[in-house]
């Protein structure tokens, strides 16, 4: 017993050093490049359809700002409208304290990365896997919590009294007149691209050793 | 016995198809007229609404009415004639006579910026701006110049706009001559409008004084024409009373051959006079910029065609539509080919400008062109459009003139003006012809005494016209433009960086009422579904100056104020401000409301203006912010009322 374990702790050990191979590198710097370029690109989308509104509101979250469609990004101000009849409070940027901080944790992700590729080994790989993991589930979860509050710190003065409601992550649902889908835009997509190209630049260099 | 089955089945077959033919025409016409709900029509028709003092605009080729344009009468739909903008355009009139409307052009060609339209009654002219299809300039009344029918003409980039006075009176206004006189005493006047050819400002630039003939309607030149306009007239007799007989003795009367550029410049030389502040030429004095020409008989309408090479004129009391050759026309003026003249003014020899005669009915007014080289002139006495073919014409065409008349469509009844897309300028869209009648004579659904007026629309599409939808337009359609819906492309909002109103206020905090003396002036917001304020205290002698700014900027969302019995109803479009004065005189607590649904809670979008007769402010009066935390500028104003 004692000998296997001893044996499963060597090969772990074995296999965070192993070195990255070319490939490996390489697959690294297009993550790095997929998580700078998603900085500048809406990562979620909220697109709201009634009646009144066929062309639809559109709300895209960055991981820096919010920001409404239409001209001068007036969507989000007729969200805002609307939404007080409900109690809900502003969507205002500045309460969105993770966005000052998401911009900072993508920069220091790519470093891992750039490290990773410079340092070269299987090791620095699960760091980097595990922190950005932890991280996109953090965000998810804080960006769910957020829908949460807004659905349901309603101001009891409003004019129309509905059920407090956390509004969909992914999918679509009917509030009231509006029919509301959330989905990840290019932004997200490219985030997961770079976590497939991470655990792919850990596979093909699963066997290397040091020569 | 097959045989006379056979023939059975013959006789059933065609008479099937007969009724079948007039069902697939019916059929054919509805779905080329048919607009499904949701789907929009091809083009803008802007007619003018007569002497209800508006323009409105419908759609072709539905025909429905889609909106109004106030521009010379009040129109509480979109607060026009209450606030204190518009009032100060309309000035001291209530009313207008809305005839021509003219868009703008660039190159002959609609450019999509401006619809200038005139005002018979009151010698004005309003500018509509088509970037929000709004009134922003009414000019006059136009000094020295009385009936403005002939009126508005857009040279061919927009330089000027022509219009003449209908009726003469003895100038300067306001001098007064006996109507007996008329012939000495009184005098007709050409004016020139200039438009600045960036905000599309207009003023009057200058004049020619002309007899006292009753100017009728005109046209400008273009290509061969460029620089010139025309107009026809009635009563060269010069009556002044019983004008049915007395102006309609002779067989021709004058046409006015205008050279605009010529005239320009005689007033850049400094060869006019100046009469109520406008430099004013005297053609018999200054040669060079006013021909006449004989036209039989009391011409109504002169069209000059898409290649500015014809001028047709209508005959209304003549059955003939009389064609002008514009090149032998100038020719004839370079070489002096006169037949003396009228009052030092050169009279024009009609044999050598006039390439015919179209016997085209009885009563014909106004003329049209598809630019394909046909004409259409609509017979106000016969009550329909003859379709005739331009010159050239061949030898055998002129023998027989009736040969160029080439197809009739009736029409109900008495059409005035009629209008082909894009006639007046170089390049027409063709497709569609709008008939506007004068006379419905019960073909509507039973109205009572007051008939409605008609419009039909005819496709010319064809080699025969097609009669295919009619329309009960808003009174009284005289002429009308049509424009391309894709040429333009109005706002929907007023951005909120173009309001320049200092009194605008988009944020809570700067609302409010304030105080000076015994003005009040309040500074209000309007957002679904509030004021801010919503309360106004004021006192009995007080001049309330109210101010509201719709703050939306989301289009369709549009606020009224109307306050409850005092005459007052603003409506602001996203992004407006508007302002309203009083003078207070009644004490009582006067709710005002948005007039203009909103949003689901409009009803509740209301307010009070207290208007206390104590000289005290009423307990509890906010001469200022109504939030809790006053703005300084409120406490001292709130003392102030006391």
């Amino acid at each position: 017993m004692k000998k296997e374990l001893a044996s499963l702790l060597r090969r772990e050990f074995r296999f965070l050093a192993r070195p990255l191979n070319l490939w490996s590198r390489l697959l690294l710097l297009g993550a790095a490049a997929a998580i700078v370029v998603s900085l500048f690109l809406p990562l979620w989308r909220m697109h709201l359809v009634a009646p009144q509104y066929s062309d639809g509101l559109d709300l895209f979250i960055y991981c820096y700002k919010i920001a409404g469609g239409g001209m001068n990004g007036q969507h989000l101000v007729e969200i805002n409208n609307l939404n007080h009849y409900i109690g809900m409070a502003q969507i205002v940027q500045a309460d969105f304290l993770e966005m000052r901080w998401m911009p900072f944790v993508f920069g220091l992700i790519t470093l891992m990365i750039l490290r990773s590729v410079v340092f070269g080994q299987m090791g620095n790989l699960v760091d980097l896997f595990v922190v950005y993991c932890y991280f996109g589930i953090f965000s998810i979860g804080s960006f769910w919590y957020r829908l949460n509050q807004y659905g349901h710190n309603l101001d009891p003065h409003a004019a129309m009294h509905i059920k407090p409601f956390t509004p969909r992550l992914l999918g679509t649902e009917q509030i009231a007149n509006f029919r509301e889908s959330s989905y990840p835009e290019l932004g997200a997509i490219l985030l997961c691209v770079s976590v497939l190209l991470i655990v792919i630049a850990g596979w093909v260099s699963r066997k290397e050793t040091v020569a | 016995m097959i045989a006379v089955a056979a023939l059975a089945t013959v006789a059933t077959l065609s008479s099937c198809n007969k009724s079948s033919t007039a069902q697939n025409e019916r059929a054919q016409n509805a779905s080329n007229t048919y607009v499904a709900p949701g789907e929009k029509d091809e083009y803008y028709l802007f007619y003018s609404g007569g002497h209800s003092g508006q323009v409105f605009v419908a759609g072709i080729p539905s025909m429905r009415h889609i909106t109004t344009i106030p521009v010379y009468a009040p129109y509480p739909a979109t607060g026009y004639g209450f606030d204190e903008e518009s009032k100060k355009m309309m000035g001291e009139y209530t009313w207008g006579d809305v005839h021509h409307p003219a868009l703008s052009q660039t190159a002959s060609k609609y450019d999509g910026r401006w619809l200038f339209v005139n005002d018979n009654a009151n010698n004005r002219v309003a500018r509509i701006d088509l970037r929000d299809f709004k009134t922003h300039q009414i000019l006059g009344p136009i000094p020295n110049s009385s009936g403005n029918h002939g009126s508005s003409f857009v040279t061919e980039n927009t330089e000027y706009l022509l219009v003449a006075s209908r009726f003469s009176v003895p100038l300067p206004k306001g001098r007064v001559a006996d109507p007996t006189d008329y012939a000495t005493e009184f005098n007709g006047m050409v004016s020139a409008l200039k438009v600045d050819p960036k905000t599309g400002e207009m003023s009057v630039a200058w004049q020619i004084l002309t007899p006292p003939f009753d100017w009728d309607l005109a046209s400008t030149g273009k290509g061969p024409s460029s620089g010139w306009a025309f107009w026809t007239s009635y009563n060269t007799e010069m009556a002044h009373d019983v004008l049915e007989a007395n102006s309609t003795q002779k067989d021709r009367d004058f046409s006015a051959i205008v050279n605009w550029r010529a005239a320009a410049q005689a007033v850049a030389e400094g060869k006019a006079q100046m009469m109520a502040g406008v430099p004013v030429l005297d053609p018999a004095k200054v040669p060079g910029i006013l021909f006449f020409l004989p036209i039989g008989k009391s011409p109504h309408g002169v069209d000059t065609d898409p290649s500015g090479k014809w001028l047709s004129y209508g005959g209304k009391l003549q059955p003939a539509v009389t064609v002008v050759n514009i090149e032998k026309l100038l020719a004839a003026i370079n070489n002096k080919t006169f037949d003396g003249d009228f009052h030092g003014i050169p009279t024009i020899k009609y044999e050598a400008v006039v390439e015919g005669e179209v016997p085209v009915g009885l009563g014909p007014l106004h003329t049209q062109f598809d630019g394909l080289g046909n004409a259409y002139t609509s017979m106000f006495i016969d009550s329909n459009i003859t379709k005739w073919k331009l010159p050239p014409w061949t030898d055998d065409e002129r023998k027989d003139m009736n040969k160029v008349v080439l197809d009739k469509v009736p029409t109900h009844y008495s059409t005035g003006h009629l209008v082909v897309a894009g006639s007046d300028t170089a390049h027409p869209y063709g497709k569609w012809l709008v008939a506007m009648n004068k006379l419905s004579a019960g073909r509507h659904v039973n109205v009572g005494p007051s008939q409605p007026e008609s419009s039909q629309l005819i496709d010319i599409s064809g080699p025969k016209m097609r009669m295919v939808a009619e329309a009960y337009t808003e009174p009284e359609p005289h002429f009308a433009q049509i424009l391309k819906v894709s040429e333009i492309q109005p706002i929907e909002v007023y951005p909120k960086a173009e309001n320049t109103d200092a009194s605008a206020v988009w944020e809570k905090e700067n609302t409010g009422v304030t105080r000076t003396g015994t003005s009040v002036d309040a500074k209000v917001t309007a957002v679904r579904s509030r004021f801010v304020p919503d309360r106004i205290d004021a006192q009995v002698g007080d001049d309330l100056t109210i101010h509201v700014t719709n703050v939306e900027q989301t289009r369709d969302m549009i606020h009224g104020f109307g306050l409850i019995e005092h005459n007052i109803n603003m409506v602001m479009d996203p992004g407006e401000t508007k302002t309203m004065h009083i003078k207070l005189t009644k004490a009582g607590v006067f709710p005002f409301y948005c007039t203009n649904f909103c949003s689901a809670l409009h009803q509740e979008m209301q307010g009070y203006l207290v208007v206390s007769n104590t000289g005290q402010p009423v307990k509890g009066a906010v001469y200022g912010n109504p939030a809790p935390a006053a703005t300084p500028a409120a406490a001292p104003a709130a003392t102030a009322g006391q």
